[in-house]
């Protein structure tokens, strides 16, 4: 069928599609890339004008910027651990049939739904909370002093809630994984003499490296981004213990009005994306191939 | 160093029956085929012994000792699964060797085993590869290395050559059998397939709604089957079964006839028929007869035989080669 009519119509046929969705990523990406070479700050309107690379000297050499850089990349190593391992054990787990196996499911897979800034709000004001929080009860049933998380842990805290929210998602895709393991592998495997612990780290583990690659690469895309959650408990703070890539952007345009050189962060945190991504697919990209 | 012996097993599923009742003997050394139509029991027969399943009832013992609770890896028996269950990350060496390894065999040791392994299968040019890319054969041959190495007390096979292709499957059930007279290891084998079964067992074990049916070497079953059932199953093409008056003639509910115990006269015999279709291979002749009394017979004579579609031949079963089966199926004897 391909024939040069039927190439013609396919091509008008995605042009829409093409042409939106490039619109949409490519208008907003020049426009930031246009403003991080402007000296534009809201607070003086009418005095915008070309400044080159000052944005950039400015954001890179901004005392925050190497400490927002390591909370980045802290965050999304940290929730990456525990939602792998967690979602490894729990998909596991999941696997074996317990009774009520569907209940469980859709309570595992609940966390997803819930939206970030409420999750974070929960976490914050239910669980977290130094005088009404569950855990602050807890220790003091125990005659402990309660830990105010936010203050004494606050990147740990962060931590916590956002693998709360990915652990479903690593869980399901695990999960999926696991149950497309031939049952033959497995009997074959315990014939040959493997118990419980080679058998998963011999047979299955190196079944599921596909499906944690595409995990990893997944959540390390939306974990760079993380806002929502930094916003309503931590703010940032204390200090800038909490303040990642994203949070100090938002600082530099919506609270000091300086437009060029948050675009000039947004266009930073595009580049290390990037080169997040690029390390990554060399790392893990291998398990892709067929 | 492999005698098997099921002792009344039972096998159900909830409340499914599979295997009603069945005891065997495997001598060691033999090579016994399971055979039946398909969902008669013989794989769940398989992995009972195997291991992996466990019986209802009843007691497997190997070499006399009693393995029916063991776990599949303490029986020291190989199972060459239909899949060939292949691991798919680890190369042709990592898949021989894993059964060393988990057993905590050195380096040395498993490298001499996997060479020998290999050497005997001829992969020893593959070794580095991965599965997915070895052929179906090959794959299978991986599949028996693996079983190999541990120098078991029996190979267990699981429809092994269902995946292959015609030829390919002549050539693995001669290497098979070649592999079988080695190493003189009891190998069980479960097969759909009665070809495969004639050539390669020593002993038959034809089962059929989990039950055994007949148990005996492959020419017993050709020439005596116990039943209508084996008398069908074993031979091909199949036995003709003739019913009514025909068979009240010899005293029987039924008799059977197999396709090559007939002579085919275009003058004069016992049954008159029209030949339907007419089929020449060259060193046979397969002829489909319909009879006088209205039964179907199919008949195997000679290549060189001049007769067409549509003709009448006359056909006289020979000697003692009439099978005659009481109304429940069983042969009597004489």
């Amino acid at each position: 069928m391909a024939t040069a009519q039927t190439q013609t119509a396919a091509r008008l046929m995605m042009a829409p599609a093409v042409v939106l969705l490039l619109g949409w990523m490519l208008i907003p990406l020049s426009l930031t890339l246009w403003f991080s070479f402007q000296r534009y700050n809201l607070l003086m309107p009418g005095q915008e004008f070309f400044t080159g690379f000052d944005n950039y000297r400015y954001f890179l050499s901004h005392p925050n910027f190497w400490s927002a850089l390591a909370n980045t990349l802290i965050l999304v190593g940290g929730v990456l651990t525990i939602t792998i391992i967690g979602g490894t054990l729990l998909a596991l787990l999941l696997d074996q049939p317990i009774f009520g196996q569907g209940i469980v499911r859709l309570l595992v897979i609940a966390p997803f739904f819930v939206m970030p800034t409420v999750s974070a709000l929960v976490w914050k004001n239910m669980l977290m909370h130094p005088v009404n929080g569950l855990f602050s009860w807890i220790a003091r049933v125990f005659v402990v002093q309660p830990i105010d998380w936010f203050a004494q842990a606050p990147m740990f805290s962060i931590i916590v809630i956002v693998a709360w929210q990915w652990l479903p998602f690593a869980t399901l895709i695990i999960l999926t994984a696991l149950q497309s393991l031939d049952e033959e592998q497995k009997e074959a495997a315990g014939m040959d003499g493997a118990g419980p612990f080679p058998l998963f780290f011999y047979i299955i583990l190196p079944h599921l490296a596909r499906a944690i690659t595409v995990v990893i690469l997944i959540q390390t895309i939306f974990l760079l981004s993380i806002f929502a959650e930094i916003l309503v408990t931590t703010n940032g703070g204390p200090g800038v213990a909490t303040t990642n890539l994203t949070f100090l952007i938002y600082m530099q345009s919506l609270l000091q009005f300086d437009v060029g050189l948050a675009s000039a962060g947004g266009i930073v945190a595009v580049i290390l994306a990037n080169i997040v991504a690029i390390f990554l697919l060399r790392i893990v990209g291998k398990n892709l191939e067929a | 160093m492999g005698s098997i012996t099921l002792d009344h097993v039972t096998k159900s599923f909830g409340a499914v029956t599979i295997i009603p009742d069945i005891s065997l003997d495997i001598r060691d050394g033999e090579f016994v085929v399971f055979v039946g139509p398909s969902g008669c029991g013989k794989s769940t027969l398989l992995r009972l012994i195997a291991g992996l399943e466990d019986v209802s009832g009843g007691k497997i013992m190997i070499d006399g000792a009693d393995v029916t609770n063991a776990h599949p890896a303490q029986r020291k028996l190989s199972m060459v699964f239909q899949s060939y269950a292949l691991y798919p990350h680890m190369s042709v060496r990592g898949n021989i060797a894993f059964p060393l390894k988990m057993e905590g065999a050195s380096k040395e040791k498993i490298d001499e085993a996997v060479g020998n392994a290999a050497a005997i299968l001829n992969l020893t040019d593959y070794l580095d590869r991965k599965p997915r890319q070895l052929s179906g054969g090959q794959r299978q041959r991986v599949a028996i290395g693996r079983a190999i190495v541990r120098q078991p007390k029996a190979f267990l096979f699981d429809e092994p050559l269902s995946n292959l292709d015609a030829a390919l499957r002549v050539a693995m059930r001669l290497e098979i059998s070649e592999l079988h007279k080695k190493l003189g290891t009891t190998m069980i084998y479960v097969t759909h397939d009665q070809v495969e079964a004639m050539t390669m067992a020593d002993k038959i074990v034809v089962l059929n709604a989990g039950r055994i049916e007949q148990y005996g070497t492959p020419l017993e079953l050709y020439s005596k089957p116990a039943n209508r059932f084996v008398a069908g199953f074993i031979g091909s093409p199949k036995m003709n079964f003739i019913e009514g008056a025909e068979a009240a003639r010899f005293g029987a509910h039924a008799i059977g006839v197999r396709p090559e115990h007939f002579t085919v006269s275009q003058e004069a015999g016992s049954w008159k028929g029209v030949v339907g279709v007419a089929e020449h291979l060259g060193s046979d002749t397969f002829l489909y007869v319909k009879s006088e009394s209205g039964d179907q017979l199919t008949v195997r004579t000679s290549g060189e035989i001049p007769v067409r579609s549509g003709e009448t031949v006359h056909l006289t079963p020979m000697d003692g080669r009439v099978y005659r089966f009481d109304a429940q199926g069983h042969a009597i004897a004489g």
